[in-house]
């Protein structure tokens, strides 16, 4: 579904990615992990076409096709989708005025009719109850005043209701409590399919146990420093990163900031 | 790094769509204004003599007054011996009995405007008073209305039939000194419309007028009078848009509203005029007045407006809250984008008991667009119990464009209330990024957000300018329908 073939990406003049290779089929769930300011959040936003970092070189094929070449928009509606690490604010825009738009957008984009007011909120209850949402949210303005766990489950609705193909989701478990957590990764444990791939970036083993995930990365400096199953998370959570850079890959790059 | 703001700044820079201008004849008198510019202007309107008259005081009053400097808006000096001041399409001469005899190129652009006269006026069921340039050119329903006795015109009809109601209530509202382009527009306005609803009359249809400015470097003056008689209610919408031109033009509008004992009257507008370039040459001028009197007990005035035109707009619909237990409100949306500016706001002056005004005003600049709201709640020493609430939204786009915020309060009743909020927000990249990564494109993106903004007044108008309103902001922020 996703091949990434030695991405180079920076910000500004700062190389910040450097040869990323990293190949994901269909139905699997890849977590990312790695100290901050690695580049975890920036390969996030180079897949989905955020235009503040220039790819410099290297390749991403989605679904066969060169992903670098579309809008972000045409990403998302050939099913990219995106849960931010910091949710944005819309005041003014209701959260479901919002999420029927970009269902609309995206279901015109496949040849779908447009769903009418009541069968979309029909489908949107449906999956409010999945994550255990308060109706109420629907009608205030998308994330304005919602808390950090709050915005976090909402990014999870509106990938419920929309569906994606390739889902990549930039720590979505950070800020969340104990109960919230659990909600969330039972969100995308029943969006787990055969034809649907995750990236799970994350700093914890926690968010791990719930969605188990097929394969573990390592990101360090801008490059992937180690591949394994995911037993190498509990490897990491219990030796920290310094253990996977002092094997000799990488080291000179990695710029941990805290 | 340099493209981080390229998409916000793409869909704001596209320009003006209604950039055409129609060959129609003009029949123009040379530049320039003298006390007998005003008397041929109201000699080819063949008016009566006290008008004249006034007209003339107007004209002395005006040679004493300076522009205002107060507002934050910015311009070269106007020439006002370098303005054309009187301009009527030849076709005109004729008296065009109804649309069948309107001459076809003035048609064509209403079209282009996507005004189609015939369907619109037979299946909104609205009756259209067009204004091309200076004369009206096309009055419809006309007697449908005159059955309920209600009088639909142009101000210059108005002038011929009905020299009374012109006498007894012209510049009652907005007296000829009472700013510079008032006194100006007093002088020599060209024709406007005329509104009269007899008491207990409910207008059964929403009066409407187009205006269009066409003939090259004609300053636009147009005069607009509505009265509501007793217990009567009126909704009036007056709409606009201008071809692409060089020279500034200036406009300077007055439209005086009188509503008597228990009366209601609704006016829209949907303004729409050209910008100027995305360097801010050629844009109009808007310095307008526009005011309301509530002079009867339980009367109620409404002003609602959405502008995205004009190179500068000055211009502050105004209620004056003269009957007990009257009502004021002042719904504004206005956009300025590239170079425009705009001083807008309202005032509320409250002098009678237990009167009530609401203000709802959103601002949205984009490029390096250039807002300020100025509004002045004024609470008389007589108006025990008066209630005022304003709210104040900017929104901005982009990091080039700037509002500000002058609330004016003044009040001299211990047992009045006066609430104001304000809030200033900014559509960054993130959101604009956001919006795209669920699927929706630049422009709904940004069109969505303004709508949301944009809500409250908005449902203020009436349906079918509703749309167009959104329509309008649509193409005005992005050059296509959002
Ligand atoms: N706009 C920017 N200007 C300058 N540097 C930037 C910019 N955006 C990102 N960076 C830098 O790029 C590097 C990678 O940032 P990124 O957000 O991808 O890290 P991350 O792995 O997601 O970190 P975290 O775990 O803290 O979320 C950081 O050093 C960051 O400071
Ligand atoms: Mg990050």
């Amino acid at each position: 579904m996703l091949i990434i073939k030695d991405l180079h990406a920076s910000v500004g003049d700062k190389p910040i990615l450097n040869g990323i290779n990293l190949e994901i089929k269909a139905g699997e769930i890849h977590a990312i992990m790695g100290p901050n300011g690695s580049g975890k959040s920036t390969l996030s936003n180079v897949l989905a076409g955020r235009e503040n970092a220039t790819v410099t070189s290297g390749s991403v094929l989605y679904q066969g096709k060169d992903l670098l070449a579309l809008a972000v928009e045409e990403r998302a509606r050939q099913g990219v989708f995106l849960a931010f690490q910091y949710p944005v604010e819309i005041p003014g825009v209701g959260n479901v005025y919002l999420l029927k738009a970009a269902l609309n957008a995206q279901r015109k984009h496949r040849g779908l009719p447009e769903l009418d007011a009541l069968d979309f909120l029909a489908l949107v209850k449906d999956k409010m109850k999945l994550m255990e949402m308060n109706e109420s949210m629907l009608y205030r303005s998308v994330n304005e005043g919602f808390s950090g766990g709050e915005k976090k489950r909402n990014e999870i609705l509106q990938m419920a209701v929309l569906e994606p193909k390739l889902a990549i989701l930039d720590e979505t478990d950070s800020g969340l409590d104990i109960d919230a957590l659990k909600i969330v990764a039972n969100g995308v444990n029943s969006l787990r399919a055969e034809d649907r791939a995750m990236i799970l970036v994350t700093h914890y083993q926690r968010l791990l146990d719930y969605i188990k995930p097929d394969f573990v990365h390592v990101l360090v400096g801008g490059k992937i420093v180690r591949s394994g199953v995911p037993e190498l998370a509990h490897e990491l959570e219990k030796q920290g990163y310094a253990w996977v850079c002092d094997e000799g890959m990488g080291v000179a790059e990695v710029q941990p900031k805290s | 790094m340099s493209n981080t703001t390229s998409t916000l700044e793409e869909i704001i820079s596209q320009e003006y769509q209604h950039g055409f201008e129609t060959s129609v004849e003009a029949d123009a008198l040379p530049r320039g204004l003298s006390e007998d510019t005003v008397r041929v202007i109201s000699a080819k309107k063949n008016e009566p003599e006290f008008l004249l008259e006034w007209r003339l005081a107007a004209y002395r009053r005006w040679l004493e007054m300076t522009p205002p400097e107060w507002a934050s808006v910015h311009y070269p000096p106007i020439d006002y011996q370098d303005i054309i001041y009187y301009s009527a399409p030849k076709s005109q001469k004729d008296g065009p009995k109804s649309l069948d005899e309107v001459d076809p190129e003035l048609l064509k652009t209403y079209e282009k405007l996507g005004i189609p006269l015939h369907e619109r006026a037979i299946l909104a069921g609205v009756a259209v008073d067009a204004v091309f340039d200076s004369v009206s050119v096309a009055t419809t329903f006309k007697d449908k209305l005159a059955e309920k006795g209600i009088i639909f015109c142009s101000f210059s009809e108005a002038v011929q039939h009905h020299p009374e109601l012109v006498r007894q209530y012209l510049g009652s509202v907005v007296p000829v000194q009472d700013n510079f382009y008032a006194a100006l527009n007093s002088a020599v306005f060209s024709d406007g419309s005329f509104v009269y609803i007899p008491p207990g009359v409910r207008c059964p249809m929403e009066l409407s007028t187009y205006f269009r400015i066409n003939a090259k470097n004609t300053g636009q003056f147009e005069r607009t009078l509505i009265i509501a008689d007793r217990d009567a209610y009126v909704s009036y919408l007056e709409g606009c848009t201008a071809p692409m031109r060089d020279e500034n033009q200036l406009h300077a509008a007055v439209v005086e509203l009188v509503a008597l004992e228990n009366a209601q009257i609704k006016y829209s507008t949907v303004q729409n005029w050209y910008p100027g370039d995305n360097e801010g040459r050629g844009g109009i001028y808007n310095f307008v007045t526009k005011r309301g009197d509530c002079r009867g007990a339980h009367s109620k005035i409404s002003w609602t407006q959405v502008e995205t035109g004009s190179a500068i707009t000055w211009k502050y619909p105004s209620v004056i809250l003269r009957g007990d237990h009257s009502v004021g409100e002042f719904y504004s949306v206005a956009l300025t984008n590239h170079r425009q500016q705009a001083d807008t706001g309202t005032k509320m002056i409250h002098m009678g008991k237990n009167t009530r005004s609401t203000v709802v005003s959103k601002g949205i600049s984009a490029g390096h667009g250039h807002q300020a709201y100025r509004g002045l709640v004024r609470i008389a020493r007589a108006a025990s119990g008066a209630r005022n609430y304003t709210q104040c939204d900017s929104l901005l786009l982009g990091d080039k464009c700037a509002a500000h915020t002058f609330p004016y309060i003044e009040v001299k009743n211990a047992s009045a209330k006066v609430e104001h909020e304000a809030s200033t927000s900014r559509i960054g990249e993130d959101q604009l990024f956001f919006c795209r990564q669920r699927g929706l494109s630049a422009e709904d993106a940004v069109s969505m957000i303004v709508n949301g903004f944009c809500k409250e007044v908005f449902k203020e108008l009436p349906m079918e300018f509703a749309v167009e309103a959104q329509k309008l902001l649509g193409v005005s922020l992005e050059g296509s329908v959002g």
